[in-house]
């Protein structure tokens, strides 16, 4: 125990006034970001309840009615502030078009979107590290350049096109499912079903997402690499007649991976966006396509809560990036004062 | 004199000359830029002219034999019938055979809008219709969509990036002159853009305008929304580097001469940091290519009739379509020849720009 508080306070002071500060900072952001948002949805000309007047059926009393509750009638000031008041607590207003309150929506299709984002960024990290080191350890033999060429074509590909091809390709073996997250028996199976039903669903839409950053990452890893292996102190370990393979992974890798720390949290932020047109695409039920459904049927609270929720793990990604980039490198720790 | 020593730049253009995949990139997104311009002259059919007889047809295939012999490119007739799973079939009628005209008359266009013309590049007499890549589900010629949607992609992908680039040059320009209370405003405006994740905002910008607008209106939108989510990147860069401009020499000298602010900041600051932004530019042409392409594809972007890349792509959202009519994928080819050529540009830009970039640096 004692140790612990010791620790806690000798060392790590710096470290926790640095997350402080940068979580202070990420608040009047998430603020900026909601302003943001509405005024982006009052700029929009007309709203939801135009359908509803154009059918005949519904009377002008509905109508007067539901604009009274959910405050369409007042002016933008006043919703502005009624919806800042909800967020706080956590009421994210009522879907026009799903007939069901947000947040009921938003939390299973958040989970879905991380989902996806999750298994992409295994994917792409348990790939392209590997290759980057293998392709930096190889360098400029057929091997290499192979590499580098697949990872210049699929760096050019846009993922969409990467999306339609793989679900051609499926449709042709007939293995896999195109689209979609769950089989139509998904109800009837049990866990381990599931389980092997939602990996067969999620393939093409994680593979169409990872292999572009794959070709990214690898290249940046094999440039980290090979910038690593030409410095001195490799030199002098090899020298010293360390065996080949402790001098790659116990000297040139760890340092070879320090500046990608921080790309992890960037990419896990870039990652939620990036997969909404995959969603699309694919019919993955995620954050993305909601989106996209909420903005054609100009259901104002369900956009307002899904950009906000986007910025917000946007935000939290970065931060987790600023967190991880403090405990790796001590240089921040100390600035951060 | 003869033997003039050559500027850094020229220098650079050398090396960039010699690096043959760049030549071979230059040389690619010239000649789509040139038939984006000659869309009119070059394409068989106009963007609009559909025959729903031909729907959904493969790409005709022209033949130089005739009778064992080599005769005049010409094509057969096609005559569309379903077979016993009420699949398009198209059966190729040898007894009917149309050559190709070129220099044909054909739909009439306004050449760059005022000069009305009727000359095509090649053709067929009627009833035949020359498809090079296949046909969409209206009979509209993809080969023509395709250096239609070319102008679309294509000029948004520059003038979005212009655009982008002039706010990122003053933003950063101002706030890495000024310093102090300015810069810090500035930059967490920056931030404010960086933070929200581009797609979103896309969506969001775009619901924001309205339904009625025209489709040339829809289309300056397009390029205004897609510039207002990527300066912020380059503006935070080129902060960075006037940081460490404004301290130099000759800056005190403008300043000492009493040129204004502004004056110096473009004339003096700004040109140091164009060995960045050459290739920065060149390396986000395509982010704008893609993201408009990625509007179009779902429908919020170029309407129908007129056609952009993403918009033709919208048809191969369908599987069962592809899987029937691949040539629908076409597009999405061009697309990335022309994502894959501004990269090797942007790639080779920078190598050889590097240098000047070390050497600015050093300076300072």
């Amino acid at each position: 125990m004692a140790f612990l508080l010791r620790n806690f306070q000798k060392s790590n002071l710096p470290m926790w006034s640095y997350i402080l500060k940068r979580i202070l900072i990420a608040i009047p952001l998430i603020l900026a970001m909601a302003l943001l948002t509405f005024l982006l949805m009052r700029l929009s000309p007309g709203n939801f309840l135009d359908t509803i007047r154009m059918d005949p059926q519904i009377s002008q009393e509905t109508i007067e009615r539901y604009q009274k509750l959910y405050q369409l009638d007042k002016g933008p000031f006043e919703q502005y502030l009624h919806w800042i008041k909800n967020l706080l607590h956590c009421e994210f207003g009522y879907s026009f078009y799903y007939n069901v309150p947000v947040s009921r929506i938003i939390g299973a299709r958040l989970f879905n979107t991380f989902i996806l984002s999750f298994a992409s960024f295994l994917l792409t990290w348990f790939v392209a590290l590997p290759l980057g080191i293998w392709a930096a350890l190889n360098r400029n033999r057929w091997i290499d350049q192979c590499i580098q060429f697949f990872s210049y074509v699929f760096l050019s590909l846009p993922s969409f096109f990467l999306a339609m091809i793989l679900l051609y390709w499926a449709s042709q073996l007939g293995v896999l499912p195109l689209g979609g997250m769950h089989s139509p028996n998904y109800d009837q199976m049990n866990f381990l079903g599931r389980t092997w039903d939602l990996l067969k669903h999620l393939v093409i839409p994680t593979l169409a997402l990872s292999i572009g950053s794959i070709a990214w990452l690898q290249k940046i890893m094999r440039g980290n690499m090979l910038e690593i292996l030409g410095q001195q102190y490799i030199l002098s370990a090899r020298a010293k007649g360390l065996p080949e393979n402790q001098v790659i992974y116990r000297h040139a890798l760890r340092n070879a991976i320090n500046p990608l720390i921080t790309l992890l949290g960037y990419e896990f932020s870039g990652l939620l966006s990036g997969a909404a047109l995959i969603e699309i695409i694919c019919s993955w039920p995620g954050l993305g396509s909601l989106m996209l459904t909420a903005v054609r049927s100009k259901d104002i609270y369900l956009v307002m809560a899904s950009m906000l929720m986007g910025g917000i793990l946007f935000i939290l990604g970065n931060l987790l990036a600023d967190l991880l980039l403090a405990k790796v490198d001590p240089r921040i720790r100390y600035e951060g004062r | 004199m003869k033997n003039q020593s050559l500027s850094e730049f020229q220098i650079a253009l050398g090396n960039f000359k010699k690096n043959r995949w760049a030549l071979l990139s230059v040389y690619i997104i010239f000649i789509l830029y040139v038939g984006a311009i000659l869309a009119d002259f070059l394409s068989p059919y106009s963007y609009k002219n559909e025959d729903r007889k031909f729907s959904y047809c493969p790409p005709t295939k022209i033949h130089f034999l005739k009778e064992g012999k080599l005769s005049w490119p010409f094509i057969y007739g096609v005559q569309l019938t379903f077979d016993e799973y009420h699949k398009r079939v198209y059966k190729i009628n040898e007894k009917e055979n149309y050559p190709l005209h070129l220099f044909s008359r054909g739909d009439e266009y306004k050449f760059l809008g005022i000069i009305p013309g009727r000359l095509h590049l090649i053709g067929t007499s009627q009833p035949a219709r020359f498809y090079l890549l296949g046909a969409d589900s209206r009979g509209r010629d993809l080969f023509s969509r395709i250096l239609y949607g070319a102008r679309v992609s294509l000029s948004i992908g520059l003038i979005g990036v212009l655009i982008s680039f002039a706010i990122g040059l003053i933003v950063g320009g101002m706030a890495g002159y000024y310093g102090g209370v300015v810069d810090n405003i500035l930059m967490r405006l920056c931030e404010m853009f960086m933070m929200i994740p581009g797609f979103y905002l896309l969506l969001a910008l775009r619901s924001a305008v309205s339904d009625k607008f025209s489709s040339l209106q829809v289309y300056f939108a397009i390029i205004i929304i897609l510039s207002f989510i990527s300066w912020a990147s380059l503006a935070r860069i080129i902060r960075g580097m006037c940081l460490s401009l404004k301290e130099r020499e000759y800056v005190l000298a403008a300043k000492a001469i009493g040129l204004t602010d502004f004056k110096i900041i473009v004339r003096h600051i700004l040109p140091h940091t164009l060995s960045y932004s050459i290739f920065a530019l060149m390396l986000s042409v395509p982010g704008y290519i893609i993201g408009e392409s990625a509007l179009s594809l779902i429908g919020l972007g170029i309407q129908d009739p007129y056609a952009s890349w993403g918009n033709l792509l919208s048809d191969a959202m369908s599987i069962v379509r592809i899987k029937f009519a691949p040539w629908i994928l076409w597009p999405a080819f061009f697309i990335f020849l022309t994502v894959v050529c501004f990269n090797v540009v942007g790639d080779c830009l920078r190598d050889c720009l590097d240098p000047l970039l070390k050497s600015e640096k050093k300076i300072s």
